[in-house]
């Protein structure tokens, strides 16, 4: 089996957080507990969207220690594939549905000394499981920067800045306000670690101002969760199983194979995890890779391929699948 | 189930042995007649009711000398186990995997109950029932992991995943094959496994990190690995080289079946939920060739992958100066006649 154990879930609450921002709860339909998981962790959600399936990511945003009941937050993405247009539109509480154990590709460090959260808008989520984590160890010693479009948009913001008013600032684009990033990264202790999740601008700005500021690699976590790109349909010949499969606009080829019933490994389905690395046997044509994983020079070799989130243009493509 | 534990000694007389049903339940690591490095990973799926595969942690007629032989080797050494401060919540997290994988499995032996964070365990083989609080250490004689790993058959590394690696950050090692925990202490998967022959050459290294990244919670994976010593011995380590090294000396045509013994770890892995680090408990069985040659079909396979072996790896393994002799022994069960797949031994 493919991708991470399944748990068989009903939503038990739906939120409206703001005007783009629903909350989920989900429980065990066998009534027991969901397993424990570490702050950052996501877990991935099947949806079976008019015949179509998809799989998103979504951090998950409870207490890692509280085993009742899961609780996701999704923004609505009225561009995208339609994962989230699905969760907000058809997602209602009572239903059942199917979603992944956890996974954490974006974990803390837990040998830091200090931890500096930098959130752009939905990208607030990692870090309220994280920070629910080091507030309940009490090893807590953290900061959070979290930048939101308007203040009716900041989901969570208020919570944040009762619950911890000398760890939290936030910054309002409609007012001009701005991550003083320069500063912030100026006379951190030893041993200061950074995390960013937010838009790809965002990611890009912080992590080259830490670069630049001469901070060590090894100090800088980030988080951003492709949503795989909707492009043109194209057709790829699976060498293994003998199979032509045609990927749809409105699909990923990860997708596609498995609606093929090929059991690909998957995991993380961002383009982040390795899993689903495939071997391009012979291609004619142009990749589109949106992945994290390969590096430049496999990107151009084209002799490797992540399904969960790049595409193909051209005549031809041969996969060892 | 009434698993009735052996009275014996891993040290000095030797009095170690098998049962029959511990013969035919050994791990034996063959599933053809040569052998090579692989990336030899599988999910750690229950498999065949009775078999060392079926239970998370499997617990077997040793445990209790085994215990016993771990406690001696860490009152001499107590540096076989470690654990650096940023591990000790992977140290609950193992102390949490165990005890409820323990007390699931062999409810006659092992019983955990819960209330909030009031842990009380009772482990009735060792003759242990605690009352502690889960994520309070002092509540414990031990920190978690060196608890929990002194009541468990079998080594335990606690790797940090970070950086794209995983990081020997703590440990529980008496009973490991020729290396040390106080060297690897600190170092990553490519570091550690710097002296093993071929396999790097191979990828084999890299493409096993990248699975081993990726393990998730609730689905574990394991691997076998096996080498040869002589004596049933369990700390054949490094640090006392100087004691287990000679006895290879001691061989002779008329000991090699009861003195020589076929080492199998059953190596596995398993996400750790709150540290997001992994656990790799690596257990150890031991058969003399004496015991290994009553199934047949072990007999002549086991001939054919030491004399096939690559020289490389017989050295690496420690047994290259006694292959001519082990092989005399061995040769005498092997007919030629072909072997079935698979490793179980009357399939
Ligand atoms: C994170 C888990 C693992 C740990 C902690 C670990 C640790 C070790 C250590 C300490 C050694 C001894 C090296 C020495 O000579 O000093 C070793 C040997 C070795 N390891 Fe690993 N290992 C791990 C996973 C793996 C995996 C997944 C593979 C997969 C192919 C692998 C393949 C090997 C091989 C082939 C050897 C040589 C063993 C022999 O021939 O006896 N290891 N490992
Ligand atoms: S599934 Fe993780 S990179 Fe494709």
């Amino acid at each position: 089996m493919a991708g991470a154990a399944k748990i068989s879930v009903k939503v038990i609450d739906v939120v409206e957080v703001n005007e783009l921002v629903k909350r989920f709860k989900f429980e065990r339909t066998d009534g027991g507990l969901m397993p424990t998981f570490s702050g950052g962790a996501h877990t991935v959600v099947e949806m079976n969207d008019q015949g179509t399936r998809r799989l998103n990511p979504y951090s998950l945003m409870s207490s890692p220690t509280d085993r009742s009941a899961y609780t996701i937050s999704v923004r609505r993405d009225d561009e995208g594939r339609g994962g989230s247009l699905y969760l907000h539109n058809h997602v209602k509480p009572g239903m059942e549905m199917t979603i992944s154990n956890p996974v954490n590709l974006f974990s803390l460090d837990l040998r830091a000394r200090k931890h500096i959260f930098f959130a752009g808008g939905i990208g607030i989520t990692p870090f309220l499981s994280q920070i629910k984590q080091l507030s309940a160890a009490n090893n807590g010693h953290f900061e959070l920067h979290y930048a939101v479009r308007t203040a009716s948009l900041g989901s969570y913001a208020d919570e944040l800045l009762e619950h911890f008013p000398n760890n939290v600032d936030v910054y309002h684009d409609d007012k001009d306000q701005q991550i003083p990033l320069d500063k912030l990264l100026e006379g951190q202790p030893l041993g200061t670690h950074i995390y960013v999740c937010g838009p790809k601008g965002m990611i890009n700005w912080i992590l080259s101002g830490a670069r630049k500021a001469g901070w060590p690699e090894q100090a800088l976590h980030y988080e951003e969760f492709l949503a795989p790109e909707p492009g043109k349909a194209f057709d790829v010949e699976l060498a293994v199983t003998g199979k032509t499969i045609h990927v749809k606009e409105q699909q990923s080829l990860l997708e596609a194979i498995e609606a093929a019933g090929v059991d690909a490994p998957y995991l993380c389905r961002g383009g982040a995890c390795g899993m689903c690395e495939t071997q391009v046997i012979r291609s004619e044509g142009d990749f589109i890779h949106n992945d994290h994983w390969l590096t430049d020079e496999e990107h151009a070799s084209g002799e490797k391929i992540m399904p969960c989130v790049s595409r193909f243009d051209g005549k031809s493509l041969v996969l060892d699948r | 189930m009434g698993i009735e534990f052996n009275k014996e000694t891993y040290r000095g007389d030797y009095t170690f042995t098998n049962s029959p049903t511990a013969i035919k339940r050994f791990p034996f690591p063959f599933d053809k007649d040569s052998y090579m490095y692989a990336v030899n990973m599988e999910p750690h799926t229950p498999v065949r009711e009775g078999s060392v595969y079926y239970n998370s942690f499997d617990v077997d007629e040793h445990y209790v000398s085994e215990m016993a032989d771990r406690a001696m080797v860490l009152d001499e050494d107590p540096l076989r186990c470690q654990s650096l401060p940023h591990m000790e919540l992977a140290g609950w997290d193992l102390l949490e995997l165990i005890m409820a994988a323990k007390a699931k499995d062999y409810p006659d032996l092992f019983k955990l109950t819960c209330d909030g964070d009031k842990w009380h365990w009772v482990n009735k083989p060792l003759g242990i029932d605690e009352t502690f609080t889960f994520m309070d250490a002092s509540t414990l004689p031990y920190g978690p992991m060196e608890y929990i790993t002194r009541q468990t058959q079998g080594d335990f590394c606690l790797l940090d995943q970070r950086e794209e690696n995983l990081w020997m950050d703590a440990g529980m090692i008496t009973t490991q094959a020729d290396w040390s925990l106080d060297f690897d202490i600190g170092m990553n998967f490519f570091e550690w496994h710097a002296p093993v022959p071929l396999a790097h050459e191979k990828g084999i290294f890299i493409r096993a990190l990248k699975f081993l990244l990726n393990i998730q919670q609730g689905a574990p994976a394991r691997r076998l690995n096996w080498t040869m010593t002589v004596n049933p011995l369990l700390d054949t380590s490094p640090e006392n080289y100087h004691k287990w090294g000679i006895q290879k000396t001691t061989l002779t045509p008329e000991n090699v079946g009861s003195k020589q013994y076929l080492r199998v770890e059953l190596q596995s892995f398993f996400r750790l939920p709150r540290s997001n680090g992994m656990v790799f408990p690596i257990r150890c069985y031991l058969i003399k060739l004496e015991d290994l040659v009553t199934y047949p079909k072990w007999a002549r396979r086991f001939h054919r992958v030491i004399r096939d072996l690559p020289v490389e790896l017989a050295t690496y393994k420690g047994f290259i100066d006694n292959r001519p002799m082990i092989l005399d022994y061995l040769a005498q069960f092997d007919d030629g006649a072909e072997t079935s797949p698979g490793v179980w031994p009357e399939d």
